[in-house]
């Protein structure tokens, strides 16, 4: 029938585009074209076109405002620059900090995401109280915590509370001994309740019936969480310990919104954006950015490289699920399969 | 992982029986204080705001911060908050940004995906990659030559350009609806072409009626991250009359720096809109994050 509708229209119109753009061939084409002009418009200007400027402006001085005529092209003196100057480079160990925090932060989030993940009164309040913070805006959450840190204010109170006196508690944003660890505590308050919620997810796709067998069986909840939470997601835990170490590189906004960067925990990109916009030093700034997506880059392809490996894992681990679960109808005898299935 | 994320039902863990062994007891001791201690944690920050913007001037000087206000219903600092940084501007500011990207956003977003999910064309998969690739790179650092193309296009200091920059750097909820499309069948297509429909008319008609939960699940994300976003707005939307909320906070750096009882009403006035949100959709925001977990 759709043939007999183009037939009867091509009579009408007998001009050879008109043809071809009634044709279904035609109108593939065109709607595809419709429909991805403007996106791809977008990601261009938004995305490849800033992205190449990048790549050559690392390689002239230059600022905003200075024409294009009067850029100075000075090679890979940017470069060089990146790793001479104590600001810049040197500001890359800070990340070692939310490198450690994030792995508090994955660690903590996988432990309350097994609590929750059993039948736990109120859980639903908890699960929200613990996410809501993932919620806040960089702003308020530079507010909030300038305000809990302050001296002899929320955070020196609550420990005052605990039977620590005020005279040996250090300035939790000023003292350069524990600064970084306040901001990278920050960013575990804001980012773990975010990451239970995955983790959640993940575990509930567990099959249920594993669980059940594994409890008539008398494991305890942690034999459980070993022999069968962890093997189930453990895919989504390797994805986010990945994604937590190109995170710590870029780690920007704790520093930005709280401390602007002073008395030392400027990272890498708070370093990057006083460069860019307040000493204009926009060659300089470009080449920072450049180094540290080559970085993340190399990151990147490790962990796809990774992800193939653990993806052959994962098959494998499928099979053995499904024997276990032929195994358990058979005999119910769970214990013994949980433990192959880890092996 | 895929298949994990489609199964949101969540299935309840099995607990038929409940034995008390001393272990369990220990157990379930430690299981409530770890969820109290972190939830306390997580609450602590925001709570001394709270309790700090209901404090009068005199109050808040004298008593030590975590002192509970006199009176729980002197909502003087919210009124002065909200007319220092003009909130009520900003609102609206906020409110038009957020309509105009989420709209300009579902609606390409929900195209290039049919395109690209329905259509075999030679450079299907570049798109793709070329997407997926640009997720990798760190907005903040692209900001240093996205300032430069922003101010060529004049389009720095004008809502609609702030609007049109958000609307291109959108990759998640495309993401979101392929993923969501893979589960419309073709034969729903296939029937519809045989009936006559054009291409348009599917997408129109079928496709976007049965794309609404994972529509609904993108604007909640990307709404939540339009609304919070605060460092391309600070930098395009410099004039204070195109301050939307986030950066409407801004006004209390500087002379009122000092003047938390202020500055701590404001921040509770521009996280109620996050809150009521979260306590109304709850559901669609858990599974958003699982859905917007699988781009890694």
């Amino acid at each position: 029938m759709a043939a007999t509708v183009s037939k009867t229209k091509n009579e009408k119109k007998p001009f050879h585009f008109m043809k071809w753009a009634k044709s279904r061939k035609g109108q593939q084409v065109l709607i595809c074209i419709a429909f991805m002009v403007i996106p791809l418009l977008l990601l261009f200007t938004f995305t490849y076109l800033p992205f190449g400027e990048m790549v050559k402006f690392s390689f002239y001085k230059m600022k905003y405002s200075t024409p294009v005529d009067k850029r100075v092209f000075v090679g890979l003196k940017n470069y060089i620059d990146v790793f001479q100057r104590d600001d810049c480079f040197g500001a890359l160990k800070l990340s070692l900090y939310y490198m450690v925090g994030a792995i508090i932060q994955l660690v903590l989030a996988l432990y309350l995401a097994t609590i929750l993940s059993f039948k736990v009164k109120g859980g639903n309040f908890f699960k929200g109280l613990m996410f809501f913070p993932y919620l806040i805006s960089g702003i308020a959450i530079g507010f909030i915590f300038k305000f809990f840190y302050t001296r002899g204010f929320v955070f020196d109170t609550i420990l005052q509370w605990c039977g620590f006196e005020l005279e040996n508690l250090p300035y939790w944003l000023k003292d350069q001994s524990i600064n970084n660890w306040s901001l990278v505590a920050t960013s575990v308050w804001r980012y773990f309740g975010q990451n239970m919620v995955l983790f959640i997810g993940a575990i509930m796709s567990v099959d249920a019936d594993l669980y059940e067998a594994a409890e008539l069986d008398g494991a305890n909840k942690f034999q459980q969480f070993k022999h069968i939470i962890l093997p189930s997601i453990r895919t989504i835990v390797t994805l986010n310990v990945i994604l937590s170490i190109t995170g710590s590189l870029s780690a920007f906004e704790q520093p930005f919104v709280i401390t602007d960067g002073a008395n030392g925990t400027g990272t890498y990109f708070v370093i990057m954006n006083d460069i860019a916009h307040t000493s204009q030093k926009v060659g300089l700034a470009c080449a920072m950015a450049v180094v540290l997506l080559l970085i993340i880059f190399a990151c990147t392809i490790l962990q796809k490289l990774f992800f193939k490996y653990v993806f052959r894992d994962a098959e494998s681990d499928d099979e053995s699920y499904k024997a276990k679960k032929a195994r358990l109808a058979a005999e119910k005898a769970a214990r013994r399969s949980t433990k192959k299935g880890v092996a | 992982m895929e298949k994990s994320n489609l199964q949101t039902a969540a299935k309840p863990v099995a607990h038929r029986r409940k034995h008390y062994t001393p272990g369990g007891i220990i157990w379930l001791i430690v299981e409530y204080a770890s969820l109290i201690f972190f939830g306390l944690c997580a609450v602590i920050p925001v709570i001394s705001c709270v309790i700090t913007a209901f404090k009068t001037e005199e109050e808040y000087r004298s008593t030590n911060v975590m002192t509970l206000p006199e009176s729980w219903l002197n909502f003087d600092n919210f009124v002065k908050a909200f007319q220092a940084a003009d909130m009520g501007h900003a609102f609206l500011n906020s409110v038009i940004v957020m309509v105009c990207v989420l709209l300009v956003s579902v609606i390409i977003g929900t195209q290039l995906a049919y395109v690209l999910n329905r259509f075999k064309f030679p450079g299907n998969g570049l798109i793709r990659n070329l997407f997926l690739f640009a997720s990798l790179l760190p907005s903040v650092a692209m900001q240093v030559t996205v300032y430069q193309i922003m101010t060529n296009l004049h389009l720095v200091n004008h809502l609609y350009g702030y609007i049109i920059m958000m609307c291109g750097t959108d990759v998640i909820s495309i993401y979101i609806f392929i993923q969501f499309m893979e589960n419309i069948p073709v034969s729903l297509d296939e029937s519809a072409i045989i009936d006559g429909a054009s291409y348009w008319t599917i997408y129109w008609k079928i496709m976007l009626p049965l794309l609404k939960p994972a529509i609904v699940t993108s604007c909640i994300l990307k709404g939540v991250g339009v609304y919070n976003e605060y460092y391309a707005a600070n930098l395009y939307l410099q004039k204070k009359e195109l301050h939307t909320i986030a950066i409407s906070l801004y006004t209390f750096v500087g002379p009122m720096g000092s003047q938390y009882n202020l500055i701590c009403a404001g921040v509770i006035i521009s996280l109620l809109p996050a809150l009521i949100v979260f306590i109304l959709c709850q559901k669609q925001i858990y599974s958003g994050i699982a859905a917007g977990a699988v781009k890694g």
